[in-house]
């Protein structure tokens, strides 16, 4: 065999394991999809939206568990989002490559990694249990938990892009340090800071744990803060687990819902993320 | 290491004994200036003296150090700890290096344009108006005016006049640097800091700047660094040449083209090395 032969046998044998393994990651990916379509379809009707979660064997939807959804990671977001651009604020244009920044970074780094589970355990010892109930504030805190690191993540690496030179040049006019950095900086990087919200919103759309130590769940409708809140992620694990074929049915509903909204959210993201600002 | 500083840090025009008359006449002093990137030290016992409506360059090879001069005459090396400058930079008689001083203050007051064109992520009109809002609360109708005649003097009213509005970022390369300019003679500075203004744009978009330095001459003290030899002889005053951190030659451009007196620097503009 000449050394042509060899390379071009060893091309098509590269080729041939690289589309094997992306046609095998894909197939779990299709078959979720197929699967998650298939059960749930027949479960999206104007009744998911606009009924209470049932007892077993009467009909009902899922209004109170999307809406509680919804003002959770609402709020989840709203205490995350600042928190976390600071955060990465501070990380990327003051800290310097301090060691208090690098320590600050490497936490993070953790804490983006950390079980969700763990995060749940840790807002029912520190909330849950002095209040003595669950509540859909323990809950918020839980997800925005999830969020910060994300977002201080993506705000720190989509700032650190800026070019510097656009700094000295505005500093270069006299503008304050926070001049630059809300006026230029911020406009520079804020389609990938958005983006990266839009990820966190997305994962934390499906987090089940965090929600089971914290708002649990609440079979009614409920704008109390203060009291547990039903939401998708306890509800599906809840009505899956459950041997009422209805209830079976709106898990499968629900969870084809999560799953449009984390897919929407992240075509969302992608096209913040292309759209230029300034053409 | 007397022998070597004496030559270096000669004054070039008045000579050393009438250095008072110098010090009347100059914009900007700079007096025994160093500077050090942490522990490096990039700049040695640098002596010169800029002349107002003057434009004097900074010449020498990569890493000579004229780059790290220019950063030290507005402060701007500060944005980075670890970088500082000891010595003295009078302008009109006021060290600026003392401590204490408002940079941003000086800063409005000496512009600055970077090597590479630097338009901020917003409109042709927002990126001239951020520096004039920053000290200054103009009515509408007078700003207006201030960025027109702004866009005007860096020779880019004509060409961006019906789109004000758009993205400065749409801008061709040579217009953005003149974007920049402008930005920087909206505030009305008194010294401009040219860091290379031209190595990035294209020989039509250069002639334009060199043209316009020429043009802002007679209001400004400026100060350009180039490695453009062709560009320091055309469109400076008063040239200086540095090498390895030091300057070893600061005379008129027309001396310092003709009959340098150093060895190095004719070795330089000769294309010796560099």
């Amino acid at each position: 065999m000449d050394v042509y032969a060899r390379r071009r046998f060893a091309n098509a044998m590269v080729m041939a394991f690289s589309v094997v393994a992306t046609g095998f990651g894909l197939l779990w990916l299709v078959l979720v999809l197929w699967t998650l379509i298939s059960e749930g379809i027949s479960a999206i009707t104007p009744a998911l939206f606009s009924q209470m979660t049932p007892p077993p064997g009467n009909s009902g939807g899922l209004l109170n568990a999307i809406a509680g959804s919804v003002i959770m990671t609402l709020i989840a977001t709203l205490i995350g989002t600042p928190t976390g651009v600071l955060a990465g604020t501070f990380l990327a244009e003051y800290s310097h490559r301090s060691r208090f920044g690098e320590v600050i970074r490497f936490i993070n780094d953790i804490l983006l990694s950390a079980p969700s589970i763990i995060v749940g355990l840790f807002v029912y010892e520190i909330m849950v249990v002095p209040m003595g109930h669950f509540s859909a504030w323990a809950g918020s805190v839980a997800l925005a938990i999830i969020v910060i690191p994300v977002v201080v993540r993506t705000s720190e690496d989509m700032l650190r892009l800026v070019p510097n030179s656009l700094r000295e040049a505005a500093s270069a006019l006299g503008s304050p340090r926070w001049k630059v950095i809300v006026m230029v900086s911020y406009r520079a990087a804020i389609q990938g800071m958005l983006t990266g919200v839009m990820l966190a919103i997305a994962r934390i759309a499906g987090e089940t744990a965090p929600l089971l130590f914290t708002a649990l769940n609440n079979q009614f409708w409920s704008r109390d803060l203060n009291a547990p809140m039903a939401n998708l992620p306890v509800v599906i694990f809840q009505f899956a687990m459950s041997p009422y074929a209805d209830w079976q049915v709106l898990a499968w509903g629900g969870a084809l819902l999560i799953t449009i909204t984390v897919l929407c959210l992240n075509i969302g993201a992608r096209l913040i993320a292309s759209w230029s600002t300034f053409k | 290491m007397m022998s070597r500083a004496s030559v270096a840090t000669m004054p070039p025009m008045p000579p050393a004994a009438s250095e008072p008359e110098s010090a009347r006449t100059a914009k900007v002093l700079i007096r025994n200036v160093e500077f050090y990137y942490d522990k490096f030290k990039a700049l040695k016992n640098i002596n010169l003296s800029l002349r107002d409506k003057r434009v004097t360059a900074f010449i020498g090879p990569s890493g000579c150090g004229k780059s790290t001069l220019l950063r030290v005459l507005n402060r701007i090396y500060e944005l980075y700890p670890g970088q500082r400058a000891t010595g003295e930079v009078l302008v009109d008689g006021e060290n600026i290096l003392a401590p204490g001083r408002d940079l941003n203050l000086l800063r409005a007051k000496i512009g600055m344009v970077f090597q590479k064109p630097t338009p901020f992520p917003m409109s042709i009109h927002d990126n001239v108006a951020f520096g004039i809002r920053l000290y200054e609360k103009l009515p509408q109708s007078e700003l207006d005016d201030r960025i027109e005649s702004a866009l005007r003097r860096a020779a880019l009213w004509d060409e961006v006049k019906d789109k004000l509005k758009q993205s400065g970022l749409g801008l061709s390369g040579g217009q953005q640097q003149r974007l920049c300019i402008a930005r920087a003679v909206a505030v009305q500075p008194e010294i401009l800091l040219l860091d290379e203004p031209a190595s990035a744009l294209d020989p039509i978009s250069t002639q334009r700047i060199e043209e316009l330095i020429a043009e802002l001459k007679s209001d400004y003290c400026i100060a350009i660094v180039t490695h453009n030899m062709q560009q320091a002889a055309r469109s400076s005053d008063y040239t200086a040449f540095m090498y390895l951190g030091e300057l070893v030659e600061f005379d008129e451009t027309e001396r310092i083209f003709t009959h340098p007196k150093e060895r190095r620097t004719e070795d330089y503009i000769t294309g010796r090395f560099g």
